[in-house]
């Protein structure tokens, strides 16, 4: 098997699988089975050839988080009180702060933990899902990629969720300054949560699938 | 790991006993021949090029050290001071379970759980259960009751411990504070620093293949 090949195709070559081969894989060890067993002998873990309400779950969970990232970007984040006059900063608003301090590193990593990954990563959940049904241009190999991207940096987010709750308990000066949660963290902690799930909920083994079936 | 070619494609139903020497990539399905992977090699799928199988030597030993060092610095980092912020002879010292309950107050305290969860509970649950499973497999004997149960929650947990996006969270937070008061890092600070690198490198050892595989072996003799 060419692995050269595949790239420049943008198209898996055909590839027994053990759907194919009237088998089950188990997701969780590896271990292959005989199709029609409930659970895996090694590990125990629920076998499905393919997880087909896969994609239901997937579109669930991605309004849900998408639905409390609204609020969680129109709410306070951070409700400030310094010398008796209250303010308050929404995400936007306290990586602006940051900016006018002239803390841009850090005004940068906010940016990306609180906008950039979740934004990208409902589109890129969104794309991944829509390319099963739909022919897509990327490559399977690069949705793999993508799918593992979003895998691993989605919890990232909750960078900060954490930066209130630890403002919050580190400044409560009485009348010089305090520091309290807006409503905002809850629901951003959420859609964190929320979009973790929808790609959890994502068997990338379908991937895989539709790009075999275009190849054919 | 070699893959089967295609012109064995024929959807027989097949005996229990010859699906034994095969493999399944967990991410893209793909069949292959199991090898034996050895010590210090990573076997990757031809197709996907997913990680499948890395074992190290003497893994479950360092796994299970590093499981408990790490439980000894959450201790550490718990009843510590974590930071101090002054401001105008006033200060302030935060531990981490006073961080943990920053949200207890009005809307946002559902947080408080979730928080205390990320931070605190799921890694010592993630910890504890790895010493559990792997402990006995390291000793050479049995695995213990519900080993693979135990297993199933470590792998399922790993997503939501979150100890190492709290430690960036708290250098932002320190960022964010530092214009407007004086901040001190405590012991705390250090040993929950020290704890997400030994969470890390811990994570780096492990390779679930190998440890399903080996509860396995151990079951069967
Ligand atoms: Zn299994
Ligand atoms: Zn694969």
């Amino acid at each position: 098997m060419q692995g050269n090949g595949l790239e420049n195709t943008g198209r898996a070559p055909a590839v027994l699988t053990a759907r194919r081969a009237g088998l089950v894989g188990c997701t969780h060890c590896g271990k292959v089975h005989a199709r029609g067993r409930e659970r895996c002998a090694r590990c125990g873990a629920r076998l499905e050839s393919r997880d087909e309400r896969s994609l239901q779950r997937v579109w669930a969970w991605w309004f849900a988080g998408l639905v409390v990232y609204v609020p969680a970007n129109l709410y306070p984040m951070l409700v400030t009180t310094m010398l008796g006059s209250t303010s308050q900063s929404t995400i936007m608003g306290g990586v602006i702060d940051l900016m006018h301090h002239g803390s841009y590193g850090v005004a940068t990593i906010v940016f990306v933990a609180s906008i950039c990954i979740p934004v990208g990563k409902f589109l890129a959940i969104a794309y991944l899902a829509l390319s099963i049904r739909h022919r897509v241009s990327m490559s399977a190999h690069g949705r793999q990629v993508l799918f593992e991207a979003v895998e691993f940096i989605g919890r990232w987010s909750m960078i900060d969720v954490f930066v209130v709750a630890i403002l919050s308990s580190l400044v409560q000066l009485d009348f010089a300054a305090s520091i309290h949660p807006g409503i905002a963290a809850v629901s951003f902690a959420l859609s964190v949560a929320f979009t973790m799930l929808s790609a959890q909920s994502f068997d990338p083994r379908l991937i895989w699938d539709a790009s075999e079936e275009d190849a054919a | 790991m070699s893959m089967i070619p295609d012109s064995a494609a024929t959807p027989t139903p097949v005996a229990e006993r010859e699906t034994d020497g095969l493999f399944a990539c967990p991410a893209c399905d793909a069949l292959m021949q199991a090898h034996e992977v050895a010590a210090g090699e990573t076997a990757r799928c031809p197709r996907c090029g997913e990680r499948l199988e890395a074992p190290r030597r003497d893994a479950m030993t360092r796994i299970i050290m590093l499981a408990l060092a790490a439980l000894i610095l959450m201790v550490a980092a718990i009843f510590f001071p974590f930071l101090e912020v002054g401001v105008a002879g006033r200060s302030n010292r935060a531990s981490l379970l006073d961080t943990v309950t920053a949200f207890s107050s009005g809307l946002t305290a559902p947080l408080t759980f979730a928080m205390a969860a990320l931070i605190v509970i799921l890694p010592v649950i993630r910890f504890v259960s790895l010493i559990y499973v792997l402990g006995p497999m390291a000793a050479g004997r049995p695995p213990a009751r519900h080993a693979w149960r135990v297993f199933r929650l470590v792998e399922a947990l790993r997503p939501w411990a979150m100890a190492e996006v709290f430690i960036v969270g708290v250098a932002v937070a320190l960022v964010k504070v530092a214009g407007l008061a004086q901040v001190s890092l405590g012991p705390a600070f250090w040993a929950f620093v020290a704890l997400v690198i030994v969470t890390v490198l811990k994570d780096n050892f492990m390779c679930r293949v190998t440890v399903w595989k080996t509860l396995d072996a151990r079951r069967q003799s």
